[in-house]
């Protein structure tokens, strides 16, 4: 009788289905695995030591690159963690604004999680749709902060600036005819509301497409179907949030249950999965991005309606216009120590904690009334996800190693960073 | 909100008893601090207890407390433990003081909730807090082979050691930092009211 024995096999770090830097040692019994034991740290940059180095709001461009694809929902927790501290009152408009982005995100979020999923486990064309649907949100976020995807938008006190009236425009170039320019720049005729509602109109018809691609199809159900099953108990006790733990039935949603900015005054609904595997989470996430369209709509409507400041007028915390600081000396003075010293956040500690595309996204703060945090913890949703690859992993095949990675939508920068 | 945090900082008072060696409401949440001796028996106890039922850590990490410039602490290093009750909708922290600066150790919690196993890593990797009965005590996120626990406060920004090819040896080196830390902003603590958000 031939020799059996166990082999131990490294997946990544470089590996096209890591989603980034994860290096997987994978112990196995023929195809089945006995053993996976992720080694993580290889894209750690800490963060959180460098916040200790910057002053409050120098470090919100740092939370952009935690989790590089939901940009705007690490920075939202951030300045909610600061605002609880300093106990500030945000513009209602802003708070609006917030949420709208933060929806905005979890679409972004989701369509990449949606599409790399499925390109991992061998549907090559879903990433092809979702990615044409992220380029119109990206512009959203690029007119509104100037940067596509590391916007540092929100700030303490509000957001950096009001949504602009006017959408930026494609021009003529060596690869774009006038012909395609003029199509391209249709929809940004008015301004980025206009251009978002165009959007929220057109989206529902996108999702149904991805639907029809996935949702009934022979080969992603045989690949999705029954793997990587959490029971409700286990979700809990390995620390799951987010899609993770609505997949398994239970019903948790903190813009429900613990609602912060405007999620109370909004309408929509959470969806939750019954059996726990990858396949109910891959719903649940299609359902999220329907809602979420439902939420970007009301904001959509509120936000033309009612228009009001963006920022706290508390120059302690936000600095004064332009405008104003030139003409008045006192904001100047406001405006030099604010950009200089930065602001002071009175002694204490706060977690300050959104439900951001992936789960719970925390911050934890603690401030001992310097310029500077005296100690920053980003809980990060991925590194609790990550941590249960052992358990979920355990007994299936090395395919369904890639599924399952797939289905906890890792991404490197949050979970090392 | 704070309604709830207030009932259940009685609660808590009621079955801990002496082992809670403070509670304190701030900003809208609760804090618990036990000593070392008790901490994995009020951990099984605010998991287990009917009226408590924290099913959930959320988060776990380390602190270094040796250059706070606000109120004292107890000690040096601390874990402060997140736990969020999903059945009840609250959440608690957790804070325990380790009792030996020079080698802190702490009881590991993996067993009441098995969430900790890496945060716990975590907290060891980072700042050097040993759990002594954790299943797994690797280093999680430093490089392989990393000396020192960088989220120490004595421990530079920049490290002690960088890393580079060497094009006559044919591999990677460690050397001695050759940049110099530089600070642009000092970091200042103003007197009570300065930052007040109330005196803008």
């Amino acid at each position: 009788m031939a020799e059996i024995r166990n082999y131990t096999i490294n997946f990544g770090p470089q590996h096209p289905s890591a989603h980034g830097v994860l290096r997987l040692v994978l112990e196995l019994d023929g195809e089945v695995v006995e053993r996976a034991d992720p080694h993580i740290g290889l894209l750690h940059r800490g963060t959180e030591k460098l916040a200790e180095t910057r002053t409050w709001v120098q470090s919100v461009p740092y939370m952009d690159r935690l989790d590089y694809v939901s940009m705007m929902c690490n920075e939202h927790a951030y300045c909610m963690s600061i605002e609880r501290l300093l106990g500030l009152e945000v513009p209602l408009r802003a708070q609006y604004i917030r949420v709208l982005f933060d929806e905005i995100t979890r679409v972004l979020n989701h369509l990449l999680a949606v599409g790399t999923h499925a390109l991992d486990i061998g549907a090559m064309t879903m990433v092809l749709y979702t990615f044409r649907e992220r380029e119109d949100l990206m512009d959203a976020y690029e007119a509104v902060s100037g940067a596509r995807m590391h916007a540092a938008y929100y700030r303490p006190g509000g957001v950096y600036r009001d949504l602009p009236d006017r959408m930026p425009q494609y021009e003529v170039s060596k690869w774009k005819s006038a012909k395609t320019v003029k199509e391209l720049n249709e929809n940004r005729q008015g301004s980025l509301l206009d251009f978002l509602e165009d959007f929220t109109q057109r989206f529902p018809k996108y999702v149904d497409e991805y639907e029809t691609l996935l949702t009934d199809n022979r080969i992603w159900k045989q690949r999705t179907v029954g793997i990587g099953v959490v029971t409700p108990e286990k979700a809990l006790a390995l620390g799951f949030s987010g899609v993770m733990l609505r997949g398994s039935g239970i019903e948790w949603d903190l813009r429900k249950k613990q609602p912060y900015e405007v999620y109370d005054q909004v309408d929509f609904d959470v969806p939750v999965g019954v059996e726990g595997d990858c396949y109910d989470r891959y719903l649940c996430r299609i359902e999220e991005m329907r809602q979420s369209n439902r939420i970007m709509k009301q904001c959509i409507d509120w936000l033309r309606k009612n228009p009001g400041p963006v920022i706290s007028s508390n120059h302690k915390v936000a600095p004064p216009s332009r405008e104003r600081m030139k003409g008045n000396m006192e904001e100047l003075i406001h405006h030099f120590k604010l950009f200089t010293e930065g602001m002071h956040v009175p002694p204490g500690e706060v977690y300050a904690a959104v439900e951001h595309p992936k789960g719970e996204f925390g911050v934890y703060a603690v401030s001992d009334g310097a310029n500077k945090p005296y100690r920053l913890k980003l809980r990060s949703p991925g590194f609790a996800h990550l941590s249960a690859m052992d358990e979920m992993s355990r007994g299936h095949m090395i395919a369904d190693v890639v599924a399952i990675i797939g289905t906890m939508d890792i991404v490197f920068g949050d979970v090392d960073r | 909100m704070s309604e709830k945090l207030e009932r259940l900082s009685q609660v808590l008072a009621e079955k801990l008893g002496e082992r809670a060696k403070s509670l304190v409401l701030a900003s809208g949440e609760l804090t618990l601090l036990v000593s070392a001796r008790d901490y994995s028996s009020v951990a099984l106890l605010l998991r287990d207890d009917p009226d408590l039922r924290f099913e959930q850590l959320v988060d776990l990490t380390g602190l270094d407390y040796s250059s706070y410039a606000g109120q004292e602490q107890p000690g040096r290093f601390a874990v402060a433990v997140h736990l969020l009750s999903v059945s009840k909708n609250v959440r608690l922290r957790l804070r325990v003081f380790a009792d030996d600066e020079s080698f802190p150790m702490l009881d590991s919690v993996c067993d009441v909730w098995p969430s900790a196993n890496w945060f716990e890593r975590e907290a060891f990797d980072l700042f050097g807090i040993v759990f002594p009965n954790h299943p797994d005590l690797r280093r999680i996120l430093t490089d392989y082979g990393f000396v020192g626990y960088p989220f120490r406060k004595d421990f530079p920004v920049s490290g002690y050691v960088e890393m580079r090819y060497d094009q006559e040896l044919g591999r990677v080196v460690y050397q001695p930092v050759s940049i110099e830390p530089r600070e642009n902003t000092p970091r200042i603590v103003r007197d009570e009211n300065y930052g007040n958000v109330g005196n803008g």
